[in-house]
């Protein structure tokens, strides 16, 4: 074939004038254009899906941080809460929240009767439209304050879910023709309690920093708690899979011979870090909690098992940066006597460090968003604990993660919780770009030019 | 006692520093190095001359055991610095890298200020008690690379912000900083301009006063310029070893006349 075009072409393939393009490269002008094409235009989808899927988390998680409050005046019957008027605080506690019914309901009804607003309701369904912690809240107030046994206090009480919902729009007068826990007539009330300004909705500080609630109250339900066990599991992948990969890189890359051994090492950590997840969940519920007895749900076994998750991710990365130092600054450290530790961590390391602590930062960052081996080490499910009071307990108590606590709202009935998994989803989101932003500016800042 | 052997040497110019012998070099099966005995003497510039690939850096790196670096290189045979063998199994090559200290083919400062460049070797090797001392051996370090005039006023500075015959003039400093007996220089000048090559050159005859001083070249001019000695590799092979003037003006080998000559290489 080149036979033929030599003979058709006998002087040269470049004999045309320069101004006039040949067909050849009209060609391939055509073919740069059109790939410039295709990658704008995928650029463009990835942008629109993630244009999409960021609207979509904030329209539908944006409501979990508001929640509708109803203020009211509470007096604090000395005769229901200490009827021995001793302030004895063993016998305060002896009153159940059930004791604490009455003073809602004499409260509520007091504040509808001083607004003037007519209602067919009983006080007992007038003050069901708070929700069920509002006992709870008034009698931890009690016992943290003995001493305004009664005085009459001011207090901010969360309206129930559908009461939140109704004033959200996700609640209408439609669509609770089949709901059981609240009537139209509740309704109207809310309606006209919101008109005096007695009921409103504000933003909800418990959401960032509250625990985790029953099935009957997602008004009360809150991230913070487990925001605390994501953070005891990424001090324990932090102190563990940092000092470990980042050693075991540095031996692999610097000191290791090069043999038969080593090569199957390389592999397997290269295999590792594509094992699924619940892979190393199943492996932790194996050996640290049925063999070692570690306590089940606690944050310390999640750190392991996220550790084991982690550490080739971290030390894939600290070998990449580790490999990228030129030769030439090893070979200048040997050369003036320095030993190959010396060399290594006088120069080398320095100069991976960068790179060290982009992968460590991403590496975490993955450990953060991973749900399923949480899933088998039990710290999914409701897990009513309250923010741990010390570093041990809050390593051995048990608790839930970040993703664990939005997958167990996503799976809960009440689309209250619905709302609340979203809301969690971007709080989740803040933490993992927060990180990558970190790493990307220590990157920045940290990196040499040799 | 440092002062001793300085005078020794001082009076005998032509002691003979590193001697060796029937070194073989292999790269795996490769046999790079090929029966090599040479001599090198002290406060002399011996040249290191031949082709791409014919072994000439491969033998330098041997004298100060950098090959050790490469795993799959095996060297055999003796190589004697004042007389012991630094392939012996109670050397320890970080101690002999000290003592024979080397300047590499591209200018490779560390990412550091000029003054720790010259201040490392120092420190590690424990050679200044305290901070003045420092400074001094800095500074002398610095004239003797000839590029103290140009950097005093910034020792602060990034050794690597320097222009390329700077860095490696820096390079050369950080070499003598240890007070090495041997200075071996892998193609120095071949990332260099020639004003800069001249600047080393001259630097690397006044270095002579002081130190053994091998160097490998691609420049037959260089070669001619420089050393006293020069040895001619091919193949692996040394071919010819003997003073600088009668290896360029009257070859016994027929093939270092066809190298000189520009036939070969």
């Amino acid at each position: 074939m080149t036979d033929i075009s030599h003979q058709s072409a006998p002087q040269s393939r470049h004999a045309g004038s320069l101004l006039q393009k040949d067909s050849r490269t009209v060609r391939r002008n055509r073919a740069e254009a059109r790939f410039k094409i295709y990658g704008i235009f995928a650029i463009a989808v990835g942008m629109l899906m993630l244009a999409v899927l960021v609207y979509n988390i904030v329209t539908r998680g944006v409501g979990a941080y508001s929640q509708t409050f109803i203020t009211l005046d509470v007096e604090l019957l000395e005769s229901k809460l200490d009827k021995n008027g001793n302030r004895n605080l063993e016998e305060i506690k002896k009153v159940t929240t059930f004791g604490y019914a009455p003073l809602i309901k004499n409260a509520f009804e007091k504040k509808v009767e001083e607004l003037g607003i007519k209602t067919p309701l009983k006080p007992k369904d007038q003050a069901a439209i708070l929700s069920k912690s509002a006992e709870a809240q008034l009698r931890d107030f009690v016992i943290a304050n003995p001493d305004k046994i009664g005085e009459t206090i001011e207090f901010r009480f969360l309206a129930n879910s559908r009461v939140d919902g109704y004033m959200k729009g996700r609640v209408t007068r439609e669509s609770i023709a089949n709901d059981k826990s609240i009537s139209v007539e509740q309704l109207d009330l809310v309606d006209q309690l919101h008109k005096a300004g007695v009921l409103n909705k504000t933003f909800n500080i418990d959401f960032i920093t509250g625990a985790d609630a029953s099935d009957q109250r997602p008004e009360a339900a809150g991230m913070g708690v487990s925001m605390i066990g994501s953070l005891f599991m990424m001090l324990v992948v932090l102190a563990l899979a940092l000092p470990i990969g980042v050693a075991a890189s540095i031996y692999l890359e610097e000191f290791a011979p090069r043999n038969w051994l080593t090569d199957i090492i390389e592999v397997n950590i290269s295999n590792l870090a594509a094992v699924p997840s619940i892979v190393f969940g199943i492996l932790g519920l194996a050996v640290f909690i049925n063999y070692m007895h570690l306590p089940m749900s606690a944050p310390l076994v999640g750190g392991l098992v996220l550790t084991l998750m982690t550490l080739p991710t971290i030390i894939i990365s600290t070998r990449a940066s580790l490999k990228s130092v030129p030769p030439s600054i090893r070979d200048a450290a040997l050369g003036v006597g320095a030993s190959k530790m010396q060399a290594v961590f006088h120069h080398v390391l320095p100069l991976a460090a960068p790179g060290i602590l982009t992968g460590t930062i991403i590496g975490l960052a993955q450990a953060l968003g991973e749900t399923a081996p949480l899933l088998l080490i039990g710290m999914v499910g409701f897990i009513a604990s309250n923010a741990p009071d010390s570093i041990a307990s809050g390593l051995l108590s048990p608790n839930s993660a970040m993703p664990a606590q939005i997958y167990e709202w996503a799976k809960r009935a009440d689309p209250a919780f619905y709302e609340r998994a979203w809301g969690g989803i971007i709080i989740l989101l803040v933490f993992l770009v927060t990180m990558n932003t970190v790493a990307v500016i220590l990157r920045r800042r940290f990196e040499r030019r040799w | 006692m440092n002062d001793m052997s300085r005078l020794e040497k001082a009076v005998d110019t032509r002691q003979t520093k590193i001697a060796a012998k029937n070194v073989q070099v292999y790269y795996g099966d490769a046999h790079a190095i090929k029966d090599v005995s040479v001599e090198i003497e002290d406060n002399t510039v011996t040249a290191f001359i031949g082709p791409s690939g014919c072994g000439k850096s491969t033998f330098l790196r041997c004298l100060n055991r950098m090959n050790d670096t490469i795993d799959i290189c095996r060297v055999e045979g003796d190589i004697l610095l004042d007389g012991e063998d630094i392939y012996d199994k109670r050397v320890d090559p970080v101690q002999l890298r000290a003592k024979v200290g080397m300047v590499f083919q591209k200018p490779n400062p560390f990412p550091k200020s000029i003054y720790d460049n010259v201040a490392y070797g120092p420190r590690i090797h424990g050679l200044a008690r305290n901070k003045a001392e420092l400074d001094e051996i800095v500074e002398n370090s610095l004239r003797r690379g000839a590029i103290w005039d140009e950097v005093k006023d910034r020792l602060d500075a990034p050794g690597t912000s320097l222009s390329g015959g700077q860095q490696q003039r820096l390079c050369i400093a950080r070499a003598v900083a240890t007070e090495p007996e041997v200075l071996l220089m892998d193609e120095p000048c071949s990332a260099l301009d020639p004003i800069a090559t001249a600047q080393v050159e001259e630097l690397i005859d006044d270095l002579r006063k002081r130190y053994s001083v091998v160097i490998v070249t691609h420049s037959m001019q260089q070669a001619a310029r420089v050393s006293q000695k020069t040895a001619f590799f091919h193949l692996g092979n040394l071919v010819e070893f003997g003073e600088t003037g009668q290896i360029f003006t009257n070859p016994k080998d027929p093939r270092t006349e066809s190298y000189i000559t520009g036939r070969i290489g």
